[in-house]
């Protein structure tokens, strides 16, 4: 495997990136804060990406996708995680579009997918639901009663939960909290009856929602995957959704990083540039290496990945866990060096801070993956 | 490809019959494998002389330096060649014919920087191990302001002088040339008044002594020159023009050292840290039975991890990794140290032992390896001043 693009994910990222700075710089993102935009995210941009076919790159060309994998995907969240680009990427052409494509019977790939490719609707994979991430924790309870299944619980920090038109919920058929065994994936609409969606505003003005499944009932074609099977599912799906997160909180170091940089070669004090000062030299460039090492766990996970390497779920903790540490650390400091305008509301760097945080809890921060990598490595 | 083919299948027929038996032996790393070593020169020793036979062998195919032209010795194999004889070198396990600092470092800056009679007199001798060379940059007072160095060669007509004193040039009382960096424009500004001289250690008022660090015994030598005459053809480049030849030395040097991180790393064994834990913490469930020891542990080997790809990912790209020499000197070394760290926690007193039969000998060599990791982050280059070079170099902050 080499770590390195090839010339079609090149070719994706060059466009993205080209998409990013030119159509969602950073004040597009502001003007949605600004606006209190009620869905996040701009549907005319959501439609523009589409265009571009983003949203079909995991779903095969027979239902209208282009097929591009996982590391096509994330170059292009790498890209837009540069200029804090929201939209529904993550939630519905990385998450939901990988869960249906990778267990959904013919009949729900041929009913979702191609809605997804086409951006007629929106996905969200709603998992946890405690304050942090614990897909065995899962305690939402479905239920066989007659023919149908019958949902009750309630789902916490959903990504893109207030504006998805359909929902992927992890629910609990069998066992007990903790056990990965037992559980099982459903889809529905959200608009289903006794589903109630809360939206909250977190730190970093993105769509997410909390949800209530009361009494829910669904159709037994609902099940997505075997039943007792979501244990695994979710992780498979999880896995890929986390090493497109890790390529967009790449891209936010690097962005926020950069940001920096420049701040350093023209802003002065005592006469100077701040630049000069090793204080702040050194800081740099122990920055500089940490992005380096994100770069390259990312690279290999999506590589990894694409070419079905086995240590999937290793390589995705390791982007997580080091994309997220490093984040921290860039987020961090990039608004000390700015000094006073870097905790002013008029200035952007404190939004790449805002988004490091939210990002981190998404899906297992640090402390998540550096157990789970710890688990399987047999530390 | 046809070509490449036969090529190989002529390397493969040349080793079977070239390559002694015990030279076979693979690249595996034990405690009797350092005394082995082969690295040349006047008054090298051969325990074995089937390496002395190996190093003849290859030297006359011009093979320990496979990509250099056969006019200066080497072989004068194109890229795809020379990684045809490593792969069939790999294959049969075959032990490096020689370790040279004369192939890592002084061969590769003759042939950017020296007169063609200097690269016919000197390069066949590096290829062939005849002659070992040692590197006097460092001094007493020119630690990591390398350029401030007082050790002058005045112009004396047809020869020049040298006095002064070098430090930390590793293996000096075994080698028998040493390329030097000297003063020959005292009042130029400090870069530009350098020269870069070779000099011959047995030539008179040349003599060396050797250094003991806290690890315990060393390579590394002091240098003496009290009035040593320098034929002026020994003069490598322009005069004061050294630094340049200097700078894309220590580039060589820093590719070299940086991969000291991961080189212990990968032989693993009873050296590996989760080891070494499981060993003298317990094991708990299969698991590291200290918890905030295994949580260290854990973001260690992560690190390691990225670094390692990092490093393959370098490869990939191909060249633009010398741009980055700096970062691989700072982390692997850094991460080098914080591994040895780690090891002897693990260890606990086990991890401290010195001398005596009470300890084994494999604790007490990590003990001194620890100790001796501490100066990977000096050598070649600090820490600190990589992180002047990254800052300045990579990220264009000013000065």
């Amino acid at each position: 495997m080499k770590l390195i693009l090839n010339e079609e994910q090149q070719m994706l990222k060059d466009s993205a990136k080209d998409f990013a700075e030119n159509r969602t710089p950073v004040n597009h993102f502001r003007s949605l804060r600004d606006d209190n935009d009620p869905q996040n995210w701009d549907k005319e941009v959501w439609k523009e990406m589409v265009e571009l076919g983003w949203s079909g790159i995991l779903i095969p060309e027979e239902f209208g996708g282009s097929d591009f994998g996982l590391a096509g995907i994330s170059v292009i969240m790498q890209e837009i995680g540069k200029t804090l680009t929201p939209s529904p990427l993550l939630a519905t052409a990385v998450l939901g579009a990988s869960a249906i494509n990778t267990f959904g019977t013919q009949e729900q790939k041929a009913e979702y997918l191609p809605k997804i490719a086409s951006g007629e609707i929106t996905t969200a994979l709603a998992v946890d639901e405690e304050s942090h991430h614990a897909p065995s924790n899962t305690l939402t309870k479905a239920e066989l009663v007659g023919d149908e299944w019958v949902i009750n619980g309630k789902k916490k920090f959903v990504v893109d939960g207030s504006s998805a038109d359909v929902l992927i919920v992890l629910a609990r058929t069998s066992g007990v909290k903790g056990e990965n065994a037992g559980l099982t994936l459903f889809i529905l609409n959200a608009n289903q009856e006794g589903v109630e969606v809360i939206k909250t505003d977190m730190a970093d003005c993105r769509n997410y929602a909390n949800i209530v499944f009361d009494n829910v009932s669904l159709a037994k074609k609902a099940l997505l995957g075997d039943q007792e099977s979501g244990g695994e599912a979710i992780d498979k799906i999880l896995d890929e959704g986390r090493i497109a997160l890790s390529a967009e909180m790449l891209g936010n170091s690097e962005a926020a990083f950069e940001m920096t940089l420049n701040y350093l070669k023209e802003r002065k004090q005592f006469g100077v540039l701040i630049g000069t000062f090793q204080a702040l030299q050194h800081r740099a460039a122990e920055m500089f290496v940490e992005i380096e090492l994100t770069k390259s766990a990312v690279m290999a996970a999506m590589q990894g990945a694409d070419e079905n390497n086995n240590d999937l779920q290793r390589m995705a903790s390791l982007a997580k866990s080091i994309a997220g540490e490093t984040l921290y650390l860039v987020s961090n400091e990039s608004v000390q060096m700015h000094g006073g305008i870097g905790v002013t509301d008029e200035y952007d760097i404190g939004f790449y801070m805002k988004r490091a945080r939210v990002a981190e809890v998404i899906f297992g921060g640090a402390n998540f993956h550096q157990e789970r990598y710890a688990n399987l490595s047999n530390f | 490809m046809e070509h490449l083919e036969s090529f190989r299948a002529e390397v493969k027929e040349w080793l079977e019959e070239n390559c002694p038996p015990s030279m076979r032996t693979g690249a595996k790393v034990d405690a009797s494998s350092a005394t082995d070593e082969v690295w040349g020169g006047r008054n090298a020793v051969y325990k074995n002389p089937e390496s002395k036979l190996w190093l003849d062998r290859m030297g006359a195919k011009g093979w320990t330096m496979p990509t250099v032209a056969k006019e200066y010795g080497g072989g004068g194999l194109s890229k795809e060649e020379t990684k045809i004889l490593n792969e069939e070198l790999w294959s049969i396990g075959a032990k490096q014919a020689l370790l040279s600092f004369g192939i890592w470092m002084l061969a590769p800056a003759l042939l950017e920087y020296a007169s063609e009679e200097q690269k016919r007199l000197h390069i066949p001798r590096i290829i062939k191990g005849e002659i070992r060379w040692c590197q006097g940059y460092s001094e007493p007072g020119s630690g990591s302001d390398l350029a401030s160095l007082s050790t002058k060669a005045e112009d004396m007509g047809d020869h020049y002088l040298v006095n002064g004193q070098k430090v930390w040039t590793s293996y000096a009382d075994q080698a028998d040339w040493i390329f030097a960096l000297v003063r020959t424009g005292p009042q130029e500004p400090k870069h530009t008044g350098i020269s870069f001289l070779l000099i011959d250690m047995a030539t008179e008022g040349v003599s060396t002594k050797p250094i003991t660090l806290i690890s315990g015994k060393s390579p590394f030598c002091e240098t003496f020159f009290d009035n040593v005459k320098v034929p002026k053809e020994n003069l490598v480049g322009e005069v004061n023009a050294g630094w340049t030849i200097a700078k894309a030395l220590l580039q060589h040097e820093r590719n070299f050292i940086s991969n000291f991180g991961l080189a212990g790393a990968a032989s693993g064994g009873g050296n590996d840290v989760v080891t070494l834990a499981k060993k003298h913490f317990g094991e708990e469930d299969g698991k590291i039975a200290n918890g905030i020891f295994r949580s260290d542990v854990t973001t260690h080997k992560m690190k390691e991890h990225a670094f390692g790809l990092t490093l393959k990912r370098a490869g990939d790209e191909g060249g633009k990794a010398s741009a980055v020499a700096s970062m691989f000197k700072y982390y692997g070394t850094e991460h080098n140290k914080k591994r040895h760290e780690m090891m002897i926690a693990a260890m606990g007193s086990n991890g401290v032992a010195w001398d005596g039969d009470e300890y084994d000998q494999e604790e007490k060599d990590l003990t001194k390896a620890w100790l001796r990791t501490k100066g990977n982050s000096i050598e070649g280059g600090t820490s600190e001043v990589q992180l002047n070079v990254i800052s300045k170099r990579v990220l264009g902050l000013p000065s």
